[in-house]
């Protein structure tokens, strides 16, 4: 697939509370988690991202709380990947459940700017700048993760195990 | 080549003789836990799975405590919801009302979580549980799903950074200082996807509630876990606790380690992280004289009963600044009742705090002690990026519980050895 969006570009250790401020985690609304995402980091954010806009940020992206609702909020918002020098370990792994896109590739980051056009092809994992030229080479999936994504994320990979009827033992306290 | 105590943690909960870094493994966990913002999410992407029930209804624990007492209809409903499946799943372990607490307080003190064990929960501090001698760690909620529909969860073996403490404490310095300190030398992501191994023998005199306040901060670096070896403090906090029979691993001499980092624990003065992030560790010399609007004594870092003594130790028989709201936030009812026994819960009404039921409330901006645009608090919690206690042009300084009830009577932030002034 072949994703085509403007960068949103920011530092370093942009964290979960950055992405969705905790004060709207009363609701698990993709929608009206998307109405804030980013707010505290960038106001212009929600009102202006564009359906396949990309964000682009340097080291540790989504660091802090373990909250699933800041890849949502931004898959919601119509961010189609995230691309980062480097991912925090929970965000890293809510993304993969979700099927928000993620790529690590930190010459790539240092290469974009705000606003910049870009072409993403996730079978490749390359980046290609428009602006610049350049086409990069993301950090691949390991194996493992792919095989979920390939599932159609965790839940897919879960419910194909327990349709195949290995899992559904009763609860041990029922025995 | 031998290996770390996360290694073994890690090998045995997989069924296998021994597991190394960067490989990937199928973990069966001992205990699951989410909160009132991430059970919704994990009880739907559950019944999207097709799972009709949990792995096991004694080992998926359920504690609202983020948004509690419930601080809008919205969040009411969340707890509903997971009340709602607590009892169609017949979970053994729901609390709320009268039993609750903060999760990581709540889930050590109930003896819950025990050495060697294995648990994952959606909430980034579950690395808390580390303090005993176990693997925990934070996960999303579909993580967490997966946890509960099958009892077992993919991890990637961490490599481990071994931190030895040495030396001899000085006044005022607690486990809430070191780890600052700790981190404010590796940065926010300077143990990203690792394990932070805590050893050397000034943890010796570090006490089980020092431990927790370190291992939970794990995650402010990034860390996958924190962890310490079961010594007879251990021991001893777990023997009027549970009747379970538990398992001590322990680190090989020649276990691999990316990194071994020594630390002089008499470097270490009371500690303040400055705004916008944990790392910005300065000795509170540096960061004196900033004047406060708020102070919060509380958390899962810092809200059992020791803390609550250091802040009692500073406060009693003095006046809190009238400029500065005060919150202190026993974590369990429990530690609300000792506190209450011991007189301290009066002592802090009469020198001029507000003592409220366990909650997370102010820590992440939740409500009870929210910041107005402009204002300053020194919390006693864990994170302090833009907007996470209230307004994004709100600022959170972190201390350990000495400088934050220190700062609590003279308005502005001091060493508490300069309490005698007031």
């Amino acid at each position: 697939m072949l994703l085509k969006g403007r960068a949103w570009r920011y530092g370093a250790n942009v964290d979960t509370d950055a992405i969705i401020p905790a004060r709207y985690l009363n609701t698990s609304d993709p929608h009206e988690l998307a109405r804030h995402v980013m707010e505290d980091l960038d106001p212009r954010f929600s009102q202006e991202v564009r359906p396949g806009d990309i964000v682009v940020a340097e080291e540790n992206f989504g660091s802090g709380s373990s909250r699933e609702h800041a890849p949502i909020a931004l898959k919601a918002a119509g961010v189609s990947a995230v691309i980062a020098s480097s991912f925090a370990r929970i965000f890293y792994r809510n993304s993969v459940n979700i099927g928000l896109p993620i790529l690590e590739c930190s010459r790539a980051v240092e290469d974009i700017q705000m606003g910049d056009l870009l072409q993403v092809s996730l079978e490749e994992g390359t980046i290609t700048n428009t602006r610049s030229g350049k086409t990069f080479k993301a950090v691949p999936y390991p194996d493992f993760m792919r095989e979920i994504i390939e599932k159609g994320g965790l839940e897919g990979y879960v419910k194909s195990r327990i349709a195949s009827g290995v899992d559904e033992k009763p609860s041990k306290a029922d025995r | 080549m031998g290996s770390t105590i996360t290694q073994k943690i890690l090998a045995h909960h997989a069924g296998m003789e021994e597991v190394k870094p960067g490989q990937l493994i199928n973990a069966r966990v001992d205990l699951v836990l989410a909160n009132d913002i991430t059970a919704p999410l994990a009880i739907q992407a559950l019944r999207r799975m097709g799972a009709k029930k949990v792995f096991n209804r004694e080992k998926v624990v359920l504690v609202p405590d983020h948004f509690t007492p419930a601080k809008d209809i919205q969040s009411a409903e969340q707890v509903a919801q997971m009340r709602q499946f607590a009892e169609e799943q017949g979970l053994i372990h729901w609390f709320e009302g009268g039993d609750a607490g903060i999760e990581h307080v709540l889930l050590p003190e109930k003896g819950m979580v025990l050495p060697g064990e294995l648990v994952v929960g959606a909430d980034s501090h579950t690395c808390t549980y580390g303090a005993l001698g176990a693997f925990s760690t934070g996960v999303g909620s579909t993580d967490a799903a997966a946890a509960m529909a099958l009892g077992e969860i993919w991890l990637k073996v961490p490599e481990t950074i071994k931190f030895i403490y040495k030396g001899d404490f000085r006044p005022w310095v607690g486990g809430k200082d070191l780890i600052l300190y700790t981190i404010g030398k590796i940065g926010v992501d300077g143990a990203l996807y690792k394990t932070m191994e805590f050893a050397g023998p000034a943890l010796r005199n570090l006490s089980m509630d020092g431990r927790f306040t370190m291992a939970n901060m794990a995650i402010e670096a990034g860390a996958k876990n924190g962890i310490f070896h079961v010594d007879e403090v251990t021991i001893a906090y777990l023997r009027d606790r549970t009747d379970r029979d538990y398992q001590i691993f322990s680190s090989d001499a020649d276990a691999p380690y990316l990194d071994v980092i020594e630390l002089d624990v008499g470097d270490v003065e009371p500690q303040v992280s400055l705004p916008h992030l944990p790392s910005n560790a300065v000795p509170v010399s540096q960061a004196k004289g900033i004047r406060i609007d708020q102070v919060v004594i509380g958390s899962c870092t810092n809200g059992r009963l020791e803390d609550l003594e250091i802040a009692f130790r500073l406060v009693k028989g003095r006046r809190i600044n009238p400029k500065v709201r005060t919150l202190i936030i026993p974590g369990t009812q429990e530690i609300m009742l000792e506190a209450l026994r011991r007189g301290w819960i009066e002592a802090f009404v009469k020198a001029g705090a507000v003592v409220c039921p366990p909650t997370c409330g102010p820590c992440l901006g939740g409500h009870m002690g929210v910041l107005a645009s402009g204002e300053k608090a020194i919390a006693t919690t864990n994170r302090n990026f833009v907007g996470r206690m209230g307004h994004a042009r709100s600022e959170v300084y972190l201390a350990g519980p000495a400088v934050a009830a220190a700062t609590a009577v003279a308005g502005e932030i001091i060493h508490p050895d300069d309490i005698e002034d007031y």
